[in-house]
């Protein structure tokens, strides 16, 4: 037996095929399409969570994905676990473990329902008033203590061990929805040949046809008309059906995101399977069809379990084959819940009472009740429920009179009407329109290419529907070219047409501060609540859903948010259409963090760069460091050695005999043409003219604002080609900027730019040992100072293989710098390597090459300056051209503010205790003692241990630091107090002789 | 996410191959080293921050890799045309009643009739 409260022959799952799971520790046999909420209630479990605010006990109100009360964890193993899954959309599968969420010790038992008895405390919008003082408190005590008592699961620790899916998708016709109206409308446009993509949340197509089993489509029962029809369109070549998938996002130009659950509901997932996949459609046309949700009744105590939308009940019964209770009541304000008590009537419950608050319900269905034998009570309200954990009894009282007469009852039905669900077309950025005549917003102005259909229209009558939706089908069709060959035709019938609803607070939601009518069992608002939010002075609905959090919550307010609009609309004595409806926003109903990352984490988070030579750099122990995408040797450590020593012997040797070093990733630009010189003036400030091919300089590139933005070498390989290379982080948006102005501003140039970052492996060899270490290898070049001075580039061979061999330095050292194909990289970098053991030398990581740059005061951009930084004030005048008439910042370096006395400049820094390193970014102030908050005078940007020097040296960018050269300065730490002297920048070499070796 | 009509690969692509990169219009002075503090200022620091119809550049960076000018409705966010770079401003006037059909942001935001 799959549970007492299974009626045998009822539904359409098959009972041989079982399934076993547990809740909260206890096993349950479920079948095979069963949801957890649908099995648990077979077992008479009606108990399955806690409330939000008051720990209320809470059970099962919805058979969908609107579900506020059935949240539950789902448990795999110890890394699958899952919070907050609606067990209304949950599949049972073989051996899942579920737990209850937001109670302890037990589900019955739950401490924090004490909550619910200090209620008068806990008013809407308590914690912006309550928990206010003292300020501390809000952080360290209320703030945990609120979360841990309210709230939602518990989020797993583990990674997330499965993996996840991301397609991109293009169809004509997007329809969302699969039941009566998304099929045939995916059938008409079908029909015409169109790309059809029909989606739906549910693992079998049908809808309403779940719970309706009055309908007949073409002579043939509703559902199995659906399923036979979603084959039908799966068959189609130009179709794809996707269920189990929610359309949860409607963006720009019909681009929609849909998550298809693809393993979530199987005992033993194929592994290879994602867990979910996304797919991002763009749609030519969408057709939404995503039907009505069921409101649920507002009145006291309307919140125990076993209370439950009318519809959901049958959806139970007509789809899972369970009853709800043995012994029913009805509360309705429309037609559609006597449909419930009749399907349950039939099915042998007993049906207590139907309680309408209407006077005229419709004629057919209490014609229908009365032939039945179902005592129906016209013009009254249930006023009040009663029960612990399960409702037992209810309360019912004529309209405006106090008497009462108690029904005893195992569970109620509620239906105040249907909401449309306008979210995807809302989403869409369409405007919804009041109806007055059904009480409901409709789709009004479209904002995109898309239409509502059925239900969600407002459209109720059932081939009213279908001709909707054929319509639609073929018209979406045709707007994207596809005529129809022929018109399909459809014949559907149903029971009975319903009338009535209400939306807001019925009779007995009370109008004291005390009846808890609840209209958001999520985040346990009451109707009390949206008066109380309107007393307080909330009068735009957008402040009222903040203040009272009315949905808000994971369901998003899809049974509440009319209710809490009418009720603020009564209270502030305003029409419905004048208070307004909160912004839909997405996603629909909640996604996984996997499914939008999908394979975007770990590894594959953020490409890896790594230079041609890296696993050369790794096998030789090189220790990397991240400078922004790249990967680059930092420091070599041999045996025994930590960083400090490692870098120390770099520096030495560097100085004392020869490194290498690997510069690939230093930005490339191949600026070639006629004009290609034209276009480096204006782009740099530096004048080129003057450089003869096989001659470098040392460029600066500003913005147009005056500030450096990038600065490298550049050698005029020929008079209409030069190389240009770049900082690290600056390679793309140099190349942009270079782009930009070539493209947009200096159009007449004849010139054209190739990045070649990656074409050139680099690798620099420098120190006093540098030419004797290439000179065995390199072919056609004449090495000599005379042949080949310090800044000069000659195109040749090494070792066989083609290169731009640049004679340049940014140590400080006679140095090359050796670029040769990538795909050489390799070789050349082990030939080099050889030499340079053999020289006595060694690789060097990035590290020595700061300090060793540092000791000679050459400038890194983006470590030395910061956007708002001069060439004057980093000492670099001299690269300006002062006869150029124009050039990128000539007129921004003119601004009053970056001539006037009193900028930043970059100098040097001595601590007065030589063994001190300072901290890059300590403030730099000019006395110590000064009240705080002190005048601070600037920042260290670059510090280092020179090994070379015997002592620390820094660079700093310090107001008027020219000026103060020789001065004391202080940096004051947190521990300490450090005194520095004011320097040049070059602490090594300062005649630069060493260049030429 | 957008599609953009390319005007050099003639193609609408997605959002992700392009990149804003300001305002369109907005011409460098040749004798921009000769220009006054406040024309400089206009030239370089002012701008619009217009509700409505906006013209400004883009790049198909992760495509074609050309800058090309576009107008669009920063309310909508919809582009109304694109145009290759250095072709003239366009008159948009004929499409304002169109723009005027679009409902604004605000209006969605809540208070919908």
């Amino acid at each position: 037996m799959t549970g007492a409260n299974r009626i045998p022959g009822a539904g359409r799952l098959t009972p041989a095929k079982t399934a076993r799971f547990t809740f909260d520790g206890k096993s349950y046999t479920a079948l095979e399409g069963d949801t957890v909420a649908s099995a648990l209630l077979a077992n008479g479990v009606h108990l399955v969570g806690r409330s939000f605010k008051y720990h209320r006990p809470r059970g099962v109100v919805s058979a969908g994905p609107e579900e506020p009360n059935a949240l539950i964890g789902v448990e795999r193993d110890a890394a699958r676990q899952q919070p907050n899954v609606r067990a209304t959309v949950q599949e049972v599968f073989d051996g899942m473990k579920t737990i209850s969420q937001n109670r302890y010790p037990s589900l019955s038992f739950d401490v924090g329902s004490i909550n619910n008895l200090l209620s008068p405390f806990f008013a809407a919008g308590f914690y912006y008033k309550t928990f206010m003082w003292p300020k501390q408190a809000w952080k360290h005590i209320y703030e945990p203590q609120i979360r841990a008592a309210a709230g939602l699961g518990v989020a797993p620790t583990q990674e997330d061990p499965d993996h996840y899916a991301s397609r991109y998708a293009h169809c004509d016709v997007l329809v969302i929805g699969g039941g009566i109206a998304g099929l045939s409308a995916a059938l008409a446009a079908a029909k015409t040949g169109a790309r059809v993509i029909l989606c739906d949340e549910q693992p079998e197509v049908g809808g309403a046809m779940h719970y309706d089993k009055s309908v007949t489509v073409d002579g043939v029962d509703g559902f199995t008309w659906a399923q036979k029809t979603a084959a039908d369109l799966a068959k189609m070549s130009n179709v794809t059906v996707l269920t189990r998938t929610t359309a949860f996002g409607y963006y720009a130009q019909n681009f929609v995101a849909l998550v298809e659950r693809v393993t979530d509901h199987v005992s033993k997932p194929d592994r290879r399977l994602p867990r979910e996949r996304m797919w991002q459609v763009r749609a030519k046309r969408v057709i939404i069809a995503t039907g009505a949700i069921e409101r649920h009744m507002v009145f006291a105590n309307n919140d125990r379990p076993g209370i439950l939308q009318a519809s959901a009940a049958r959806t139970y019964l007509n789809h899972f084959g369970v009853a709800v209770g043995r012994k029913v009541g009805v509360y309705t304000a429309n037609d559609s819940a006597y449909e419930a008590a009749f399907d349950l009537k039939r099915a042998g419950v007993t049906v207590a009472a139907i309680v309408d608050c209407r006077e005229k319900p419709g004629e057919a269905v209490l014609a229908e009740a009365r032939s039945l034998g179902i005592e129906v009570l016209t013009g009254h309200s249930v006023i009040d429920t009663s029960g612990k954990l399960r409702v037992a009894g209810m309360s019912v009282a004529r309209n405006g009179s106090t008497a009462k007469r108690n029904i005893a009852i195992d569970a109620l039905l509620t239906s105040a009407g249907w909401t449309p669900s306008v979210h995807m077309f809302s989403q869409s950025r369409g405007k919804v329109a009041y109806d007055a005549a059904s009480g409901a917003f409709l789709p009004g102005v479209y904002a995109q290419d898309c239409l509502s259909i059925g239900a969600c229209n407002g459209t109720n009558d059932l081939q009213a529907t279908i001709e909707e939706a054929l319509a639609a089908g073929e018209l979406m069709a045709k707007a994207s070219g596809f005529e129809a060959a022929s018109k399909v035709e459809l014949q559907a019938k149903n029971a009975f047409q319903w009338t009535g609803g209400m939306s807001g607070a019925a009779e007995g939601a009370g109008e004291d501060t005390t009846v808890k009518a609840f209209i958001d069992f999520q985040n346990d608002v009451c109707a009390k609540d949206i008066r109380l939010a309107v007393r307080e002075g909330m009068h735009s609905i957008e402040h009222i859903k903040r203040f009272t959090t009315n949905g808000m919550a994971t369901d998003q307010g899809k049974l509440s948010n009319l209710h809490g609009l009418a009720i603020a609309a009564e209270a502030l004595g305003r029409g419905i259409p004048e208070v307004g409806l909160t912004t839909f926003r997405a996603p629909y109903t909640p996604v996984t963090f996997g499914t939008l990352i999908s394979h975007s984490r770990g590894e594959l988070f953020d490409p890896t760069r790594k230079t041609p030579m890296h696993a050369l750099e790794e096998a030789e122990g090189a220790v990397f460091e991240d400078v922004g995408q790249w990967k680059r040797a930092w420091y070599y450590p041999r045996a025994g050695e930590d960083m400090h020593q490692a870098v120390n012997r770099e520096c030495k040797t560097v100085r004392e005999s020869v490194g290498m070093f690997d510069a690939s990733t230093l930005g490339k630009i191949e600026v070639v043409g006629p004009d290609a010189a034209a276009f480096l003036n204006l782009i740099y400030t530096n004048s080129w003219d003057t450089l003869k091919p096989g001659r470098c300089r040392y460029g600066i590139m500003l913005r147009e604002d005056g500030f450096v933005y990038d600065d490298g070498v550049v050698g005029r390989m020929a008079e209409d080609r030069f190389h240009v290379t770049t900082t690290t982080g600056g390679a793309a948006r140099v190349m942009n900027h270079m782009e930009d102005y070539l493209q947009t501003e200096f159009p007449h140039l004849n010139v054209w730019l190739t990045s070649a970052t990656e074409q050139w492996a680099v690798i620099a060899v420098q120190g006093p040992k540098a030419r004797d270490v290439i000179a065995s290898l390199v072919e056609g070049i004449d090495l000599s100072n005379e042949a080949f001075p310090h800044m000069s580039v000659r195109e040749g061979k090494i070792c066989g293989v083609p290169t731009r061999l640049f004679r340049m330095s940014f140590t400080g050292e006679m140095g090359f710098e050796v670029n040769v194909p990538a795909d050489f990289g390799p070789a050349i970098w082990e030939a080099i390597r050889a030499e340079v053991e053999k020289a006595g030398g060694c690789a060097y990581g990035t590290e020595t090459m700061h300090i060793l740059r540092a000791e000679k005061g050459y400038i890194i951009v983006g470590q030395d300056t910061d956007g708002t930084v001069t060439p004057d004030d980093a000492s670099l005048s001299w690269a300006v051209g002062k006869k150029k008439p124009d050039f990128v910042g000539i007129r921004g370096l003119k601004r009053p503010d970056l001539v006037k006395s009193g900028r930043k400049q970059l100098v040097g820094l001595l601590t007065k205790d030589p063994k001190v390193v300072l901290e890059e970014g300590a403030q730099i102030v000019a006395d110590p003692n000064q009240p705080k908050p002190m005048t601070m005078l600037g920042h260290v940007t670059s510090s280092y241990w020179s090994e070379n020097c015997g002592r620390s040296i820094a660079m700093a960018l310090v107001v008027d630091g020219k000026a103060k050269l020789g001065q004391t300065l202080y940096v004051p730490m947190p521990d300490r107090t450090i005194a520095v002297e004011v320097s040049e920048m070059v602490f090594i070499d300062k005649e630069g002789v060493r260049l030429n070796g | 996410m957008l599609l953009i009509y390319c005007p050099y690969c003639e193609e609408e692509r997605s959002e992700l191959e392009f990149r804003g990169a300001g305002d369109a219009h907005i011409v460098r002075p040749s004798n921009i080293a000769d220009i006054t503090d406040e024309e400089f200022e206009e030239f370089f620091f002012l701008r619009d921050n217009p509700k409505g119809l906006i013209f400004e550049r883009w790049r198909h960076i992760n495509g074609c890799g050309r800058f090309f000018n576009a107008a669009r409705d920063t309310v909508s966010d919809k582009f109304k045309l694109t145009y290759k770079a250095g072709e003239p401003k366009p008159d948009l006037d004929a499409a304002a009643p169109a723009a005027a059909l679009v409902e604004t942001y605000e209006a969605t935001e809540s208070n919908a009739k």
